[in-house]
């Protein structure tokens, strides 16, 4: 297809699937430099220009800006202070007070931070890529101090996110978010002379999400002696939040805690070498086909279908083995390939709470947009950011989040929205709005047109076609 | 252990229960005994809740012994379990259900599960949801087809507490949600004439959209109509634990006021303590159990006709975990309340916790399929037939190996 000329609706639905939503400015480039150039630059972020709006928004945000590690040592102290009795209470009040606006400034400002880069960042496939891979690699931010480590861990998602696999793998599994959110910090054997000592054991829950959501998924073909194994492998494994000791980036490995023994992995036996034992795992779990092909369906079912052609998961599964692991490689043959380019799959996907949000704002090309609104939005919608719980991250089918309940909420907010709930001196361009949703279906057309002018944008917003992309 | 320790064996000839032998006589017989106002609610606790730590065997030394950081103290000494039948106890955070197990309303069914040992979280609450443990991708959630297999199914109705709708519940009968934690029933723009109008002829069509739309109108004018804003005013959504108080409130208000509303499902998360579980379960049980005080009282003007079930993906490790927590195991305790209950026991096939009788020599091992323990309440409790269940709970065929309905 890249060199056939391309009808409207594939390109339409090639930018409605690589961005959070089409914007005027986003069909004129499209119209200038045709869609292969569209894609091929989006494949790259790096070279694309950021928009100086996006960055006026992020420079407001002072904790992004800060080392994670910093923000840790700052609670830590306030955490010290509080724990010497003879404080007066009127003082302990005031330094929990510092911790608290400490850590909401810092969890809010992260959350803003990833809102502002969906809606007017210009490297859109990015940031759809970390929304698939901060899903795919989830983290929780009430867990303990996540939310100091987020904005962190997003970044360095974004960093990999069309970079190699293998990459991003392993710096998730040293990053304190991860550390902390599924215990591996703790994990520890409990014959060595730290195990000992301070009465601490093994703890499973990283080494098994590891392989069912991260890697192999729950198919790949390890067993319940793998879990232990992979547990021992990582044992010492753990944080180090005073940046004294290790990459000061909030993470060290504990000798002290860790298995000396032999281990049994997957079949292959893993010799004591301390860290080096993790690598190991971490780079056969990479390079193992169950990983390939469970990545491969995660991307086509997030890009294509909630029920993704067994043809496309297999095609890119390949590419991932034959590329070992480059991410960009897999989204080029994606993008490219039939299946994704299948009119029959076009306007399939049904939104995320998240992207339709999104979407709105984008296609309302509305400014300055009151993000803390959207925040709240979200959370009415059962999708707030940097909040799922569970480590399989949000889902993105129909069958998740499209109910009775849901459609009252989003055509609710569709009317807030179109009322200027989201930026109160900032009108709707109706014929704008039109243009960026492109194509509306008759029965559509003749609601609207039937309607008062005034719930006109609204309609649109709340119509069926702004409900999927 | 060598002794099986069997708790309340089962029992089924015992005079004046239903039994289900030959079904259709057992369906006239309920059908015509009992009012059909049945309800049925669901309570999923996600994240797999340690069930040792719930309905502890404080008479069993090996608990002590594989939890040395963790277990229950005894029940004279602090903070210990509070006695149930001499064996077991209940953490005394759940103090709130005492009254409930003394007025025998109140059972559990200890070493229940799937009977497919499952410990990723995400597939075994799949099973679990689906009603088909072992097969992958069931279309539809097993409280969904029960509400098809309802008698009059058009005058029932299922409600969910919570915006998106779980696996359970999923299927192609339409369920009413409710948005749980902020006033359900403040006005939204669409409860405006005009714009009711616009949308409603955008969404009136029969797709997929168009059907949830339609659903979510007709809800509303139930919720509307059975709940007022006076009853909602207080302290709603004050603290994350207090949701579940207020949810289980508000849902027995509308069980009891639309006599259409007969199956209800909410859920608790929050469950997967790897770490420190002692704080957590300080945390999460005492609103749990305020959570099932409230929901009994609210719906005390039919909770003879009511069953609430309690249960979550799987147990955990019989031994606690080098971090003063548990990992994922499988076997775990299922919770029953209703007026209809033969309450005051704990049921189950209990063999101790020697390592010789667990599942791999480290977890509770699962006697009773939670089918089993669902199923009989559908049969007897909700006069749902054989062929119903087997519509249900497919391939599934029933050992009726303990019974906890009929006179005590």
């Amino acid at each position: 297809m890249a060199t056939s000329k391309l009808t409207q609706s594939q390109s339409r639905h090639i930018l409605e699937r690589l961005s959070f939503g089409v914007t005027s400015s986003q069909t004129e480039e499209v119209n200038r430099r045709g869609i292969e150039a569209y894609i091929q630059a989006q494949l790259s972020p790096q070279r694309i220009p950021e928009s100086p709006r996006l960055n006026n928004y992020l420079a407001e945000f002072s904790s992004i800006n800060q080392k994670p590690i910093e923000l840790q040592k700052k609670d830590f102290l306030y955490r010290k202070k509080l724990r010497n009795a003879q404080l007066p209470t009127k003082q302990q009040e005031q330094i929990r007070q510092k911790s608290r606006n400490l850590n909401a400034q810092v969890r809010d400002e992260a959350i803003d931070a990833h809102l502002a880069r969906a809606i007017y960042s210009h490297r859109q496939l990015q940031e759809v890529m970390v929304d698939f891979w901060f899903n795919h690699f989830n983290v929780y931010a009430n867990k303990g101090s996540v939310r100091l480590w987020l904005s962190d861990y997003e970044n360095r998602i974004r960093t990999h996110a069309l970079g190699n696999f293998r990459d991003l793998l392993g710096m998730t599994a040293k990053h304190p978010a991860m550390l902390i959110y599924l215990d591996n910090q703790k994990n520890t054997d409990p014959n060595s002379p730290a195990g000992k000592n301070r009465d601490l054991g093994l703890n499973e829950n990283y080494a098994r999400e590891l392989m069912e959501l991260h890697t192999l998924g729950v198919d790949g073909g390890y067993t319940q002696a793998d879990v232990i194994a992979l547990a021992r492998i990582f044992t010492g494994w753990g944080t180090d939040f005073q940046g004294k000791k290790g990459d000061k980036q909030g993470f060290f490995f504990f000798k002290n805690r860790h298995d000396q023994q032999d281990k049994l992995f997957l079949g292959q036996k893993i010799t004591p070498k301390g860290i080096k034992e993790g690598e190991q795992a971490l780079d056969i779990l990479a390079r193992h086909p169950a990983t390939a092909h469970f990545i491969g369906y995660k991307l086509a079912q997030y890009f294509v279908s909630d029920q993704p052609p067994s043809s496309l998961v297999n095609q890119l599964a390949e590419v991932f083995i034959a590329s070992q692991g480059n991410i960009r490689r897999v989204m080029d043959v994606l993008i490219h390939s039939q299946e994704f380019n299948r009119p029959q799959y076009y306007k399939q996907k049904f939104k995320t709470p998240y992207q339709y949000l999104i979407s709105l704002v984008r296609m309302g090309e509305i400014e300055h947009a009151n993000l803390k609104r959207i925040r709240g939005l979200l959370r009415q919608l059962s999708m707030p950011i940097h909040l799922c719980l569970a480590p399989t991250g949000y889902r993105n089918t129909q069958s998740a989040w499209l109910n009775p309940q849901a459609m009252l909420q989003r055509t609710s907010m569709a009317i807030a929205i179109a009322n200027g709930r989201l930026n109160p001196n900032y009108g709707i361009e109706q014929k704008q709005l039109k243009r960026n949703f492109g194509h509306l279906s008759q029965k559509t057309i003749q609601v609207v047109a039937k309607s008062p002018t005034k719930l006109r944008s609204a309609l649109i917003m709340g119509s069926p076609e702004a409900m999927y992309r | 252990m060598k002794r099986r320790k069997f708790i309340q064996a089962a029992s089924l000839a015992t005079a004046g229960m239903l039994l289900p032998v030959g079904c259709n006589s057992w369906v006239a017989q309920t059908a015509s005994s009992k009012s059909d106002r049945q309800r049925l609610v669901v309570i999923l606790l996600r994240g797999g809740a340690d069930g040792l730590n719930i309905v502890i065997p404080h008479q069993d030394a090996e608990y002590y012994q594989a939890r040395p950081t963790i277990a229950v103290p005894y029940p004279q000494e602090k903070n210990g379990a509070i006695d149930l039948d001499g064996w077991f106890g209940l953490h005394p955070q759940l103090q709130d259900l005492m009254p409930l197990w003394q007025q025998k309303k109140l059972a559990f069914v200890h070493n229940s599960g799937s009977p497919i040992a499952e410990r990723s979280h995400f597939q075994a609450q799949d099973y679990l949801e689906s009603g088909t443990p072992g097969v992958k991708n069931t279309p539809s959630g097993w409280m969904n087809r029960l509400l098809a297999e309802l008698p009059e199914a058009k005058l029932t109705q299922a409600l969910n507490v919570g915006v998106t709708t779980p696996y359970i519940l999923r299927g192609d009968m339409a369920i009413a949600n409710l948005k749980p934690g902020i006033h359900s029933t403040a006005p939204i723009p669409t409860d405006r004439p005009q714009v009711h109008k616009a949308f409603s002829s955008l969404y009136s069509g029969t797709d997929a959209l168009s059907k949830a739309y339609q659903d979510g109108s007709k809800a509303r004018e139930i919720i509307l109509a059975d709940l007022d804003q006076e009853m909602m005013s207080a302290s709603r959504g004050a603290k994350n634990a207090q949701i579940f108080i207020d949810d289980a409130t508000e849902v027995a208000r509308l069980m009891v006021g639309n006599a259409k509303t007969q199956l209800a499902f909410m859920e608790v998360g929050g469950w997967d303590t790897h770490l420190n579980q002692n704080p957590t379960f300080d945390r999460l049980l005492p609103a749990l159990g305020q959570g099932l005080a409230a929901l009994v009282k609210g719906l005390e003007p039919i909770f003879s006709d009511t069953v609430i079930v309690v249960m979550s993906e799987f147990g955990r490790t019989v031994k606690e975990n080098g971090n003063k927590g548990t990992d994922h195991g499988y076997g775990n305790v299922m919770w029953l309340l209703g007026g209809a209950i033969r309450g005051g026991k704990v049921y189950g096939e209990w063999q101790g916790l020697n390592p010789s009788v667990l599942n791999e020599n480290r977890d509770l091992p699962v006697n009773t399929d939670f089918r089993e323990i669902i199923g009989t309440t559908l049969q007897q409790h909700l006069s749902i037939s054989q062929d119903s269940l087997s519509r249900i709970f497919p391939d599934y065929k029933s050992s009726h190996k303990i019974d906890f309905y009929g006179q005590q």
